[in-house]
């Protein structure tokens, strides 16, 4: 006799719509499982590198309209030089990528060092950017001890708008050359209604050494 | 003959209580997991006048990044913080050397206090203690606190280990608070497990989830 397949509807569960199919919150039954809103797009991992750039279309890169927002997390991310900005930029390129995309942003940041001073939280004029096209700093003054790195993520607003200007968010901790703990928050936007096709993340002097950085999408539906 | 649908203990794996079926890593049988997605639940704790909630497994380096989110966390005792600590191995001391900052938003229900306050009081220079996460809240019977807290990394062994968390708070004096607290861990043993406690008195209730980052 030949096997028959199981169908679609041949399980003891109602089928919902791009849902999957899972146990229920007993284990005692199936239901429906929704998938989650956030999808790891890409991991680059850095090894004594100049840059590590997002590219569109490139090595299974997705930057586009198919998430409405985008966020990149990176994890000790540890500088070849000591005391040095983490930082990044945006292309609107389509090849050949150039990052130098007009920004207007603000920087503030909650600082301590390890020996109980330099306790603050103020803004920090060297950190923000008035329409300029250079680098945006996320975490500054980097240390690179063997333990020192630097944490954080970045929060990226619908970079494939033809009409309004793009957003970013950031938060991050930083283990400062000074021996210190620094959290710095950086906002602002890309000031262009063309399309962010790439993002790269560099330090202000010499190598990214080692750590990852994480692209995720967000779904809207 | 009636028709028989499949059953959930009909299928050649072993059922997990809300987890999707999928196929394994060599698409020759099946297995349980989370699907489509990079924010996995690993647990959820529910405080019931607890003393402590502790995490003490699920933290390694299958995730580099691990958040906890606070859901409606109020104390049995009035104007408490609430704090957190982390330890290694299967060590129970929570004692772990801590560098941190500390600011807050504040505005009362009576229009005062607006402004923002980097607080002194709160933050840790190479600290042993626990790390306050939410400061004064109240325990009227509508005082509660929510919030999130990321840690990165946890098991390395070559990095300090960085978090950071914001937390909303209604104050014991009612009124608002909005924190923000980051530092690290100043130490390069993993961190195994983490134990959140109010200072004074117990969590009267509240949620604490666990996810991993993939």
């Amino acid at each position: 006799m030949a096997l028959t397949k199981f169908n679609y509807n041949s399980f003891d569960v109602t089928p919902v719509a791009s849902k999957a199919m899972g146990f229920n919150s007993d284990a005692d039954g199936l239901t429906s499982i929704s998938p989650t809103s956030m999808v790891l797009i890409k991991t680059l991992t850095a090894s004594s590198d100049s840059s590590l750039s997002f590219v569109n279309g490139s090595s299974d890169v997705v930057l586009d309209s198919t998430y409405p927002i985008y966020l990149f997390k990176w994890i000790n991310i540890h500088p070849g030089n000591d005391s040095v900005h983490f930082s990044f930029n945006g292309s609107d390129d389509t090849s050949s990528h150039s990052y130098n995309i007009t920004k207007t942003s603000t920087h503030f940041e909650a600082l301590l060092y390890e020996g109980d001073t330099g306790a603050a939280v103020q803004y920090n004029t060297a950190g923000d950017l008035a329409q300029s096209t250079g680098v945006q700093s996320l975490g500054r003054g980097v240390g690179n001890d063997n333990d020192q790195a630097t944490s954080g993520e970045l929060w990226l607003f619908s970079p494939s708008s033809t009409t309004y200007v793009k957003h970013f968010m950031h938060r991050d901790n930083v283990a400062h050359d000074g021996n210190g703990s620094f959290s710095n928050r950086i906002s602002g936007y890309f000031n262009t209604t063309a399309a962010i096709t790439a993002i790269q993340f560099t330090f202000s002097a010499g190598n990214i050494d080692a750590g990852k950085i994480k692209l995720y999408g967000i779904k809207d539906s | 003959m009636a028709l028989s649908k499949v059953d959930y203990n009909s299928l050649n794996v072993t059922a997990a209580a809300s987890k999707a079926l999928k196929w394994n890593s060599s698409a020759n049988g099946f297995e349980t997991g989370d699907v489509g997605g990079s924010l996995v639940l690993l647990e959820t704790q529910t405080a019931d006048d607890s003393a402590t909630l502790d995490f003490t497994s699920n933290i390694d380096s299958t995730y580099d990044e691990y958040v906890f989110k606070f859901i409606n966390i109020h104390p049995a005792t009035d104007n408490t913080n609430f704090s957190f600590q982390a330890d290694t191995g299967t060590n129970t001391s929570y004692g772990q050397t801590i560098t941190s900052t500390f600011f807050n938003n504040s505005h009362t229900e009576a229009g005062g206090g607006g402004g923002i306050a980097n607080e002194t009081g709160q933050d840790q220079a190479q600290g042993t203690a626990f790390q306050r996460i939410i400061v004064d809240v109240g325990n009227d019977n509508d005082q509660n606190s929510c919030g999130y807290l990321h840690i990165f990394s946890p098991s390395s062994s070559v990095f300090v280990k960085h978090f950071y968390a914001e937390t909303i708070i209604m104050n014991y004096n009612d009124g608002q608070y909005n924190s923000f607290i980051a530092g690290y861990f100043n130490t390069t043993t993993a961190l195994t497990r983490f134990r959140f406690k109010m200072e004074s008195g117990n969590i009267g209730a509240g949620v604490v989830k666990m996810y991993g980052v993939s």
